[in-house]
Protein backbone atom coordinates (compact mmCIF):
# COMPACT_ATOMS: atom_id res chain seq x y z
CA UNK A 1 0.00 0.00 0.00
CA UNK A 2 2.56 2.19 1.06
CA UNK A 3 4.63 1.06 -2.38
CA UNK A 4 1.47 2.50 -4.19
CA UNK A 5 1.23 6.12 -2.56
CA UNK A 6 4.52 6.50 -3.08
CA UNK A 7 4.18 6.16 -6.79
CA UNK A 8 1.19 8.57 -6.48
CA UNK A 9 2.76 10.94 -4.71
CA UNK A 10 6.20 10.89 -6.52
CA UNK A 11 3.94 10.64 -9.54
CA UNK A 12 2.45 14.53 -8.82
CA UNK A 13 5.97 16.05 -9.72
CA UNK A 14 6.23 14.39 -13.11
CA UNK A 15 2.69 15.39 -13.65
CA UNK A 16 3.05 19.05 -12.59
CA UNK A 17 6.47 19.16 -15.22
CA UNK A 18 4.54 17.62 -17.63
CA UNK A 19 0.94 19.69 -17.36
CA UNK A 20 2.76 23.08 -17.01
CA UNK A 21 5.77 22.01 -18.61
CA UNK A 22 8.10 23.39 -16.11
CA UNK A 23 6.88 26.35 -15.77
CA UNK A 24 5.30 25.77 -11.97
CA UNK A 25 9.00 25.82 -11.05
CA UNK A 26 8.95 29.78 -12.31
CA UNK A 27 5.46 30.51 -10.70
CA UNK A 28 7.23 28.98 -7.10
CA UNK A 29 10.09 31.00 -7.55
CA UNK A 30 8.43 34.26 -8.51
CA UNK A 31 6.53 33.98 -5.10
CA UNK A 32 9.55 33.51 -3.44
CA UNK A 33 11.13 36.44 -4.79
CA UNK A 34 7.79 38.24 -3.71
CA UNK A 35 8.24 36.86 -0.43
CA UNK A 36 11.83 38.40 -0.26
CA UNK A 37 12.38 36.68 3.21
CA UNK A 38 15.46 37.71 5.25
CA UNK A 39 17.45 35.40 7.93
CA UNK A 40 15.13 34.76 10.78
CA UNK A 41 12.19 34.50 9.07
CA UNK A 42 9.26 31.69 10.60
CA UNK A 43 7.60 30.00 7.84
CA UNK A 44 4.62 27.89 7.49
CA UNK A 45 4.14 26.47 4.38
CA UNK A 46 0.59 24.81 4.03
CA UNK A 47 -0.50 21.84 1.73
CA UNK A 48 3.65 21.86 0.92
CA UNK A 49 3.35 18.00 0.82
CA UNK A 50 6.54 17.61 -1.70
CA UNK A 51 8.60 20.85 0.14
CA UNK A 52 9.24 23.09 -3.41
CA UNK A 53 8.11 26.18 -1.50
CA UNK A 54 10.25 24.73 1.60
CA UNK A 55 13.49 24.33 -0.53
CA UNK A 56 12.85 27.24 -2.51
CA UNK A 57 12.98 29.03 1.20
CA UNK A 58 15.58 27.59 2.27
CA UNK A 59 17.65 28.36 -0.50
CA UNK A 60 16.77 32.27 -0.56
CA UNK A 61 17.24 32.80 2.67
CA UNK A 62 21.31 30.73 2.62
CA UNK A 63 21.83 32.87 -0.30
CA UNK A 64 20.59 36.10 1.87
CA UNK A 65 22.46 35.16 4.98
CA UNK A 66 25.83 34.37 2.43
CA UNK A 67 26.15 38.23 1.43
CA UNK A 68 24.81 39.32 4.77
CA UNK A 69 28.26 37.22 6.25
CA UNK A 70 30.36 38.75 3.62
CA UNK A 71 29.53 41.96 3.84
CA UNK A 72 30.59 41.67 7.74
CA UNK A 73 33.55 39.64 6.42
CA UNK A 74 34.59 42.63 4.35
CA UNK A 75 33.98 45.04 7.38
CA UNK A 76 36.38 43.35 9.51
CA UNK A 77 39.46 43.10 7.51
CA UNK A 78 41.86 43.97 10.24
CA UNK A 79 40.91 40.33 11.84
CA UNK A 80 43.98 38.08 13.18
CA UNK A 81 44.24 34.75 11.61
CA UNK A 82 42.77 33.12 15.09
CA UNK A 83 39.56 34.92 14.75
CA UNK A 84 38.99 34.60 10.82
CA UNK A 85 39.24 30.63 11.46
CA UNK A 86 37.13 30.38 13.95
CA UNK A 87 34.19 32.44 12.54
CA UNK A 88 34.80 29.54 9.53
CA UNK A 89 33.23 27.12 11.84
CA UNK A 90 29.80 26.36 10.85
CA UNK A 91 27.82 26.67 13.31
CA UNK A 92 29.16 30.19 14.48
CA UNK A 93 27.86 30.88 10.69
CA UNK A 94 24.15 30.01 11.43
CA UNK A 95 23.79 29.66 7.50
CA UNK A 96 20.18 30.12 8.06
CA UNK A 97 20.37 32.64 10.39
CA UNK A 98 17.45 31.10 12.57
CA UNK A 99 15.44 31.24 9.66
CA UNK A 100 12.40 27.96 9.96
CA UNK A 101 10.14 26.16 7.68
CA UNK A 102 7.14 24.06 8.55
CA UNK A 103 5.71 22.36 5.87
CA UNK A 104 1.90 20.84 6.87
CA UNK A 105 -0.07 18.74 4.41
CA UNK A 106 -3.22 16.81 5.61
CA UNK A 107 -1.41 14.24 3.75
CA UNK A 108 0.82 12.01 4.80
CA UNK A 109 1.85 10.09 1.32
CA UNK A 110 3.13 13.83 0.53
CA UNK A 111 4.71 14.69 3.41
CA UNK A 112 6.92 11.03 3.26
CA UNK A 113 8.00 12.13 -0.01
CA UNK A 114 8.71 15.43 0.83
CA UNK A 115 10.97 13.89 3.67
CA UNK A 116 12.77 11.81 1.10
CA UNK A 117 13.42 14.51 -1.08
CA UNK A 118 14.54 16.53 1.43
CA UNK A 119 17.05 13.40 2.29
CA UNK A 120 17.95 13.22 -0.93
CA UNK A 121 18.81 17.07 -1.71
CA UNK A 122 20.30 17.25 1.35
CA UNK A 123 18.18 19.83 3.32
CA UNK A 124 18.64 18.99 6.64
CA UNK A 125 18.29 21.97 8.93
CA UNK A 126 15.30 24.72 9.82
CA UNK A 127 13.11 22.08 7.99
CA UNK A 128 9.90 20.34 10.04
CA UNK A 129 6.76 18.59 8.97
CA UNK A 130 3.94 18.35 10.73
CA UNK A 131 0.59 16.52 9.81
CA UNK A 132 -2.26 18.74 9.97
CA UNK A 133 -5.41 20.44 8.20
CA UNK A 134 -5.42 24.19 6.79
CA UNK A 135 -9.30 24.15 8.19
CA UNK A 136 -8.00 23.72 11.44
CA UNK A 137 -4.18 24.11 11.92
CA UNK A 138 -2.23 22.24 15.24
CA UNK A 139 -0.51 25.58 15.99
CA UNK A 140 -0.62 28.35 18.69
CA UNK A 141 -1.93 31.79 17.57
CA UNK A 142 0.61 34.57 16.02
CA UNK A 143 3.33 32.17 15.63
CA UNK A 144 4.31 32.81 12.18
CA UNK A 145 6.04 35.33 10.06
CA UNK A 146 4.78 34.15 6.81
CA UNK A 147 2.08 31.70 5.91
CA UNK A 148 2.37 30.42 2.30
CA UNK A 149 -0.17 28.12 0.50
CA UNK A 150 0.92 26.94 -3.19
CA UNK A 151 -1.58 24.74 -5.49
CA UNK A 152 -3.42 23.81 -1.97
CA UNK A 153 -6.20 26.23 -1.11
CA UNK A 154 -8.04 25.34 -4.37
CA UNK A 155 -8.56 21.57 -2.41
CA UNK A 156 -9.55 22.94 0.92
CA UNK A 157 -13.59 22.58 1.24
CA UNK A 158 -14.12 25.33 3.70
CA UNK A 159 -11.71 28.54 2.13
CA UNK A 160 -12.95 30.98 4.20
CA UNK A 161 -11.73 28.22 7.01
CA UNK A 162 -8.22 28.39 6.30
CA UNK A 163 -7.94 31.95 5.77
CA UNK A 164 -9.05 32.53 9.33
CA UNK A 165 -7.11 30.17 10.64
CA UNK A 166 -3.52 31.34 8.39
CA UNK A 167 -4.84 34.93 9.80
CA UNK A 168 -4.81 33.09 13.51
CA UNK A 169 -1.20 31.69 13.32
CA UNK A 170 0.43 34.83 11.96
CA UNK A 171 1.66 37.16 14.13
CA UNK A 172 0.78 40.84 13.87
CA UNK A 173 2.64 42.04 10.77
CA UNK A 174 2.27 38.82 9.31
CA UNK A 175 2.38 38.27 5.32
CA UNK A 176 0.18 35.91 3.64
CA UNK A 177 0.82 34.55 0.26
CA UNK A 178 -1.30 32.34 -1.79
CA UNK A 179 -0.57 30.89 -5.54
CA UNK A 180 -3.15 29.39 -7.18
CA UNK A 181 -4.65 28.65 -10.55
CA UNK A 182 -7.15 31.98 -11.34
CA UNK A 183 -8.92 33.06 -14.08
CA UNK A 184 -7.80 34.49 -17.47
CA UNK A 185 -9.90 37.18 -18.53
CA UNK A 186 -8.18 37.13 -22.45
CA UNK A 187 -11.18 35.94 -24.47
CA UNK A 188 -7.92 34.77 -26.84
CA UNK A 189 -5.92 32.87 -23.97
CA UNK A 190 -8.92 31.83 -22.54
CA UNK A 191 -10.19 29.64 -25.51
CA UNK A 192 -6.62 28.18 -25.73
CA UNK A 193 -5.82 27.54 -21.97
CA UNK A 194 -9.71 25.93 -21.84
CA UNK A 195 -8.00 23.91 -24.99
CA UNK A 196 -5.59 22.70 -23.39
CA UNK A 197 -7.16 22.17 -20.41
CA UNK A 198 -9.67 19.80 -21.19
CA UNK A 199 -8.31 18.32 -24.13
CA UNK A 200 -4.60 17.41 -23.10
CA UNK A 201 -4.08 17.81 -19.58
CA UNK A 202 -6.92 14.37 -18.86
CA UNK A 203 -4.63 12.82 -21.70
CA UNK A 204 -1.01 13.54 -19.96
CA UNK A 205 -2.95 12.07 -16.32
CA UNK A 206 -3.72 8.60 -18.30
CA UNK A 207 -0.72 8.49 -19.43
CA UNK A 208 1.76 9.61 -17.13
CA UNK A 209 -0.39 8.51 -14.04
CA UNK A 210 -3.14 6.21 -15.47
CA UNK A 211 -5.56 8.55 -14.15
CA UNK A 212 -7.59 10.22 -16.19
CA UNK A 213 -10.53 11.49 -13.70
CA UNK A 214 -8.68 12.79 -10.76
CA UNK A 215 -6.49 15.50 -14.04
CA UNK A 216 -10.46 15.88 -15.70
CA UNK A 217 -11.41 16.69 -12.14
CA UNK A 218 -8.43 18.92 -11.59
CA UNK A 219 -8.87 20.81 -14.76
CA UNK A 220 -12.37 21.25 -13.82
CA UNK A 221 -11.88 22.64 -10.26
CA UNK A 222 -10.32 25.46 -11.07
CA UNK A 223 -12.64 26.58 -13.32
CA UNK A 224 -14.80 26.34 -10.46
CA UNK A 225 -12.31 28.32 -8.26
CA UNK A 226 -13.16 31.96 -7.37
CA UNK A 227 -11.48 34.19 -9.86
CA UNK A 228 -8.99 36.89 -8.31
CA UNK A 229 -11.53 39.89 -6.85
CA UNK A 230 -13.39 37.51 -5.22
CA UNK A 231 -10.57 35.86 -3.76
CA UNK A 232 -9.15 39.12 -2.68
CA UNK A 233 -12.58 39.63 -0.98
CA UNK A 234 -12.49 36.52 0.76
CA UNK A 235 -8.83 37.14 2.16
CA UNK A 236 -9.97 40.62 3.34
CA UNK A 237 -13.34 39.40 4.68
CA UNK A 238 -10.84 37.50 7.14
CA UNK A 239 -8.95 40.34 8.53
CA UNK A 240 -6.52 40.39 6.17
CA UNK A 241 -5.04 44.35 5.13
CA UNK A 242 -3.64 45.76 2.03
CA UNK A 243 -4.75 42.45 0.28
CA UNK A 244 -3.51 42.49 -3.49
CA UNK A 245 -2.50 40.00 -5.96
CA UNK A 246 -0.46 39.66 -9.19
CA UNK A 247 -1.15 37.79 -12.27
CA UNK A 248 0.87 35.63 -14.13
CA UNK A 249 0.76 34.48 -17.13
CA UNK A 250 -2.10 36.47 -17.72
CA UNK A 251 -4.84 34.71 -15.20
CA UNK A 252 -3.46 30.97 -15.57
CA UNK A 253 -2.21 31.73 -12.07
CA UNK A 254 -2.48 34.28 -9.14
CA UNK A 255 -0.59 35.36 -6.53
CA UNK A 256 -2.69 37.21 -3.85
CA UNK A 257 -1.03 38.68 -1.02
CA UNK A 258 -2.24 40.36 2.32
CA UNK A 259 -0.98 41.33 5.90
CA UNK A 260 -2.20 40.73 9.24
CA UNK A 261 -1.88 44.18 10.85
CA UNK B 1 -17.92 8.05 -11.90
CA UNK B 2 -18.56 11.39 -13.52
CA UNK B 3 -17.87 11.61 -17.29
CA UNK B 4 -19.35 15.23 -17.84
CA UNK B 5 -17.94 18.35 -16.28
CA UNK B 6 -20.03 18.96 -13.62
CA UNK B 7 -22.69 21.95 -13.93
CA UNK B 8 -23.73 23.24 -10.44
CA UNK B 9 -21.61 26.80 -10.32
CA UNK B 10 -23.06 28.73 -13.18
CA UNK B 11 -20.45 31.44 -12.23
CA UNK B 12 -17.53 30.00 -14.10
CA UNK B 13 -18.88 29.00 -17.37
CA UNK B 14 -19.31 31.78 -19.11
CA UNK B 15 -18.82 31.71 -22.81
CA UNK B 16 -16.45 28.69 -22.32
CA UNK B 17 -19.06 26.47 -21.19
CA UNK B 18 -21.39 26.42 -24.41
CA UNK B 19 -17.58 24.68 -26.12
CA UNK B 20 -16.82 22.08 -22.91
CA UNK B 21 -20.51 21.26 -23.60
CA UNK B 22 -20.43 20.69 -27.05
CA UNK B 23 -17.50 18.50 -26.66
CA UNK B 24 -17.70 16.54 -23.21
CA UNK B 25 -21.43 16.72 -23.18
CA UNK B 26 -21.88 12.84 -23.97
CA UNK B 27 -23.59 10.25 -21.89
CA UNK B 28 -21.48 7.61 -20.32
CA UNK B 29 -22.33 4.58 -22.06
CA UNK B 30 -21.22 1.82 -20.23
CA UNK B 31 -19.71 1.97 -16.20
CA UNK B 32 -15.82 3.09 -16.93
CA UNK B 33 -16.94 4.53 -19.93
CA UNK B 34 -14.85 8.23 -20.14
CA UNK B 35 -16.01 10.30 -23.66
CA UNK B 36 -13.64 11.51 -25.50
CA UNK B 37 -12.94 13.99 -28.49
CA UNK B 38 -11.53 13.36 -31.49
CA UNK B 39 -8.65 15.28 -30.39
CA UNK B 40 -8.56 13.52 -27.25
CA UNK B 41 -8.45 9.84 -28.66
CA UNK B 42 -5.61 11.09 -31.01
CA UNK B 43 -3.49 12.34 -28.20
CA UNK B 44 -4.53 9.29 -26.12
CA UNK B 45 -2.90 6.98 -29.36
CA UNK B 46 0.07 8.81 -29.37
CA UNK B 47 1.10 8.89 -25.86
CA UNK B 48 -0.20 5.49 -25.02
CA UNK B 49 2.02 4.51 -27.76
CA UNK B 50 4.84 6.25 -26.69
CA UNK B 51 4.63 5.29 -23.00
CA UNK B 52 4.07 1.35 -23.84
CA UNK B 53 7.08 1.69 -25.77
CA UNK B 54 8.75 3.14 -22.61
CA UNK B 55 7.25 0.91 -20.06
CA UNK B 56 6.57 -2.24 -21.16
CA UNK B 57 4.89 -2.64 -17.68
CA UNK B 58 2.55 -0.48 -18.39
CA UNK B 59 -0.68 -2.76 -19.72
CA UNK B 60 -3.01 -0.25 -19.18
CA UNK B 61 -1.54 1.80 -22.35
CA UNK B 62 -1.70 -1.03 -24.55
CA UNK B 63 -5.17 -1.14 -23.55
CA UNK B 64 -5.63 2.73 -24.62
CA UNK B 65 -3.79 2.43 -27.87
CA UNK B 66 -6.44 -0.66 -28.76
CA UNK B 67 -9.45 1.57 -27.45
CA UNK B 68 -8.29 4.77 -29.37
CA UNK B 69 -7.10 2.97 -32.65
CA UNK B 70 -9.47 0.13 -33.05
CA UNK B 71 -12.60 2.52 -34.62
CA UNK B 72 -12.28 0.30 -37.72
CA UNK B 73 -11.07 -2.49 -36.36
CA UNK B 74 -13.90 -2.95 -33.85
CA UNK B 75 -17.06 -2.38 -36.08
CA UNK B 76 -15.53 -5.16 -38.89
CA UNK B 77 -15.02 -7.58 -35.43
CA UNK B 78 -18.43 -7.18 -34.62
CA UNK B 79 -20.42 -7.99 -37.67
CA UNK B 80 -18.25 -10.79 -38.26
CA UNK B 81 -19.71 -12.07 -35.10
CA UNK B 82 -23.16 -11.02 -35.80
CA UNK B 83 -22.82 -13.10 -39.08
CA UNK B 84 -21.93 -16.03 -37.24
CA UNK B 85 -24.74 -17.79 -35.03
CA UNK B 86 -21.97 -18.92 -32.20
CA UNK B 87 -21.01 -15.17 -32.43
CA UNK B 88 -24.10 -13.57 -32.46
CA UNK B 89 -24.94 -15.67 -29.60
CA UNK B 90 -22.37 -14.55 -28.03
CA UNK B 91 -22.69 -11.01 -28.44
CA UNK B 92 -26.53 -11.36 -27.21
CA UNK B 93 -25.58 -13.46 -23.85
CA UNK B 94 -22.44 -11.39 -23.28
CA UNK B 95 -20.44 -14.19 -21.29
CA UNK B 96 -17.70 -12.91 -19.04
CA UNK B 97 -14.37 -15.09 -18.42
CA UNK B 98 -13.15 -14.29 -14.86
CA UNK B 99 -12.58 -15.79 -11.59
CA UNK B 100 -16.07 -15.80 -10.27
CA UNK B 101 -17.69 -16.99 -12.95
CA UNK B 102 -15.44 -19.96 -14.02
CA UNK B 103 -15.61 -23.09 -12.15
CA UNK B 104 -11.80 -23.67 -11.53
CA UNK B 105 -12.48 -26.76 -9.97
CA UNK B 106 -14.09 -28.22 -12.55
CA UNK B 107 -11.69 -27.25 -15.12
CA UNK B 108 -9.17 -28.68 -13.42
CA UNK B 109 -10.75 -32.12 -12.69
CA UNK B 110 -11.16 -32.23 -16.73
CA UNK B 111 -8.86 -34.82 -18.90
CA UNK B 112 -5.82 -33.58 -20.27
CA UNK B 113 -5.64 -32.08 -23.14
CA UNK B 114 -9.15 -30.61 -22.82
CA UNK B 115 -9.29 -27.03 -23.32
CA UNK B 116 -10.38 -26.24 -20.06
CA UNK B 117 -7.41 -28.50 -18.64
CA UNK B 118 -5.30 -26.62 -20.92
CA UNK B 119 -6.20 -23.51 -20.00
CA UNK B 120 -6.24 -23.36 -16.18
CA UNK B 121 -2.57 -25.23 -16.25
CA UNK B 122 -1.83 -21.97 -18.82
CA UNK B 123 -3.14 -19.60 -16.06
CA UNK B 124 -1.07 -21.72 -13.31
CA UNK B 125 2.29 -21.84 -15.25
CA UNK B 126 2.63 -18.53 -16.05
CA UNK B 127 0.76 -17.28 -13.30
CA UNK B 128 -1.65 -15.12 -14.63
CA UNK B 129 -5.54 -14.35 -13.66
CA UNK B 130 -7.87 -13.67 -16.14
CA UNK B 131 -9.07 -10.71 -14.24
CA UNK B 132 -6.37 -8.52 -14.73
CA UNK B 133 -7.89 -7.37 -18.18
CA UNK B 134 -8.46 -3.44 -18.37
CA UNK B 135 -12.21 -2.63 -18.70
CA UNK B 136 -12.53 -0.29 -21.96
CA UNK B 137 -12.73 3.16 -21.29
CA UNK B 138 -12.41 5.01 -24.35
CA UNK B 139 -14.69 3.18 -26.77
CA UNK B 140 -17.80 5.55 -27.65
CA UNK B 141 -20.07 2.11 -28.16
CA UNK B 142 -21.31 0.21 -25.84
CA UNK B 143 -21.11 -3.38 -28.16
CA UNK B 144 -17.98 -2.42 -29.37
CA UNK B 145 -16.81 -1.82 -25.70
CA UNK B 146 -17.80 -5.54 -25.20
CA UNK B 147 -16.29 -6.59 -27.92
CA UNK B 148 -12.92 -5.40 -27.28
CA UNK B 149 -13.23 -6.67 -24.08
CA UNK B 150 -14.28 -10.01 -25.13
CA UNK B 151 -11.06 -9.83 -27.22
CA UNK B 152 -8.81 -9.08 -23.89
CA UNK B 153 -10.69 -12.09 -22.34
CA UNK B 154 -10.19 -14.37 -25.06
CA UNK B 155 -6.24 -13.21 -25.30
CA UNK B 156 -5.42 -16.32 -22.94
CA UNK B 157 -7.35 -18.73 -24.75
CA UNK B 158 -5.11 -18.01 -27.49
CA UNK B 159 -2.19 -18.44 -25.84
CA UNK B 160 -3.77 -21.93 -24.68
CA UNK B 161 -4.85 -22.78 -28.73
CA UNK B 162 -1.74 -21.43 -29.84
CA UNK B 163 0.68 -23.52 -27.26
CA UNK B 164 2.55 -19.97 -26.54
CA UNK B 165 3.83 -18.81 -23.38
CA UNK B 166 3.77 -14.94 -21.54
CA UNK B 167 7.12 -14.40 -22.01
CA UNK B 168 8.21 -11.82 -24.60
CA UNK B 169 8.07 -14.15 -27.26
CA UNK B 170 5.36 -15.75 -26.45
CA UNK B 171 2.75 -12.29 -26.64
CA UNK B 172 4.57 -11.58 -29.88
CA UNK B 173 3.53 -14.68 -31.48
CA UNK B 174 0.42 -14.50 -30.04
CA UNK B 175 0.07 -10.37 -31.31
CA UNK B 176 1.00 -11.49 -34.84
CA UNK B 177 -1.77 -14.07 -35.17
CA UNK B 178 -4.05 -11.68 -33.73
CA UNK B 179 -3.26 -9.10 -35.73
CA UNK B 180 -4.21 -10.96 -38.55
CA UNK B 181 -7.46 -12.38 -37.11
CA UNK B 182 -8.71 -8.81 -35.26
CA UNK B 183 -6.76 -6.29 -37.73
CA UNK B 184 -6.35 -4.18 -34.38
CA UNK B 185 -3.67 -1.56 -35.22
CA UNK B 186 -2.61 -1.94 -31.51
CA UNK B 187 -1.77 -5.58 -32.37
CA UNK B 188 0.00 -4.69 -35.36
CA UNK B 189 2.08 -2.38 -33.87
CA UNK B 190 2.37 -4.34 -30.84
CA UNK B 191 3.52 -7.68 -33.15
CA UNK B 192 5.68 -5.11 -35.63
CA UNK B 193 7.65 -3.72 -32.32
CA UNK B 194 7.77 -6.09 -29.97
CA UNK B 195 10.37 -7.63 -31.13
CA UNK B 196 12.68 -4.89 -30.67
CA UNK B 197 13.23 -6.08 -26.76
CA UNK B 198 14.38 -9.56 -27.82
CA UNK B 199 17.72 -10.87 -28.26
CA UNK B 200 19.13 -11.97 -31.52
CA UNK B 201 18.65 -15.92 -31.21
CA UNK B 202 15.34 -15.30 -30.15
CA UNK B 203 14.70 -12.89 -33.00
CA UNK B 204 15.83 -15.65 -35.24
CA UNK B 205 13.39 -18.14 -34.40
CA UNK B 206 10.67 -15.43 -34.11
CA UNK B 207 11.33 -14.78 -37.62
CA UNK B 208 12.15 -18.23 -39.14
CA UNK B 209 10.02 -20.36 -37.68
CA UNK B 210 7.01 -18.90 -35.28
CA UNK B 211 5.82 -15.87 -37.05
CA UNK B 212 5.41 -17.81 -40.68
CA UNK B 213 2.91 -20.01 -38.30
CA UNK B 214 1.10 -17.66 -36.90
CA UNK B 215 0.33 -15.75 -40.04
CA UNK B 216 -0.43 -18.93 -41.77
CA UNK B 217 -3.12 -19.82 -38.99
CA UNK B 218 -4.09 -16.41 -38.79
CA UNK B 219 -4.88 -16.50 -42.05
CA UNK B 220 -6.42 -20.07 -42.47
CA UNK B 221 -8.76 -19.95 -39.25
CA UNK B 222 -11.80 -19.19 -39.02
CA UNK B 223 -12.51 -15.91 -36.15
CA UNK B 224 -11.71 -16.99 -33.27
CA UNK B 225 -13.80 -14.87 -31.40
CA UNK B 226 -16.97 -16.47 -32.89
CA UNK B 227 -16.27 -19.46 -30.42
CA UNK B 228 -18.74 -19.61 -27.84
CA UNK B 229 -15.13 -20.96 -25.35
CA UNK B 230 -16.99 -21.14 -22.22
CA UNK B 231 -19.32 -24.23 -23.60
CA UNK B 232 -16.45 -25.90 -25.20
CA UNK B 233 -14.18 -26.48 -22.24
CA UNK B 234 -14.30 -30.33 -22.37
CA UNK B 235 -13.51 -30.41 -26.48
CA UNK B 236 -9.57 -31.29 -26.66
CA UNK B 237 -7.32 -28.61 -27.38
CA UNK B 238 -6.65 -30.56 -30.85
CA UNK B 239 -9.91 -30.92 -32.14
CA UNK B 240 -10.45 -27.12 -31.59
CA UNK B 241 -7.36 -26.06 -33.34
CA UNK B 242 -8.83 -28.59 -36.26
CA UNK B 243 -12.29 -26.67 -35.90
CA UNK B 244 -10.91 -23.25 -36.13
CA UNK B 245 -7.99 -23.88 -38.88
CA UNK B 246 -4.86 -23.51 -36.48
CA UNK B 247 -1.92 -25.56 -37.69
CA UNK B 248 0.03 -27.06 -35.00
CA UNK B 249 2.45 -25.59 -33.38
CA UNK B 250 6.33 -25.91 -34.12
Amino acid sequence: VYQVFETVAKKYDVMNDSMTLGIHRVWKDILMHKMNPCPGTLLLDVAGGTGDIAFRFINYVRSVRQRQLQRKLKHHQNLSWQEIFESYQKDKFNSLGDSQVVVCDINREMLRVGKQKAQHLGYSEGLSWVLGNAEELPFDDDKFDVYTIAFGIRNVTRIDLALQEAYRVLKPGGRFLCLEFSHVSNPLLSRLYDLYSFQVIPVLGEVIAGDWRSYQYLVESIRQFPPQEELKAMIEDAGFFKVDYENLNFGIVAIHSGFKL
Amino acid sequence: GRARPSHSEPRSRDGRGGEEEEMEGWQQLYPGHIPTSPLQKALLAAGSAVMALYDPYRHDMVAVLGETTGCLALPNLRDKMKNHPEGYRILQERPRIRLSTLDMARLQGLPDGSLGREYVRFLEDNKVSPDTRMPPKFVDDEELAYVIQRYREVHDLMHTLLGMPTNMLGEVVVKWFEAIQTGLPMCVLGAAFGPVRLSTRKLQVLATELVPWAIRSGLNASCVLNVYYEQRWEQPVESLREELGIFPPP
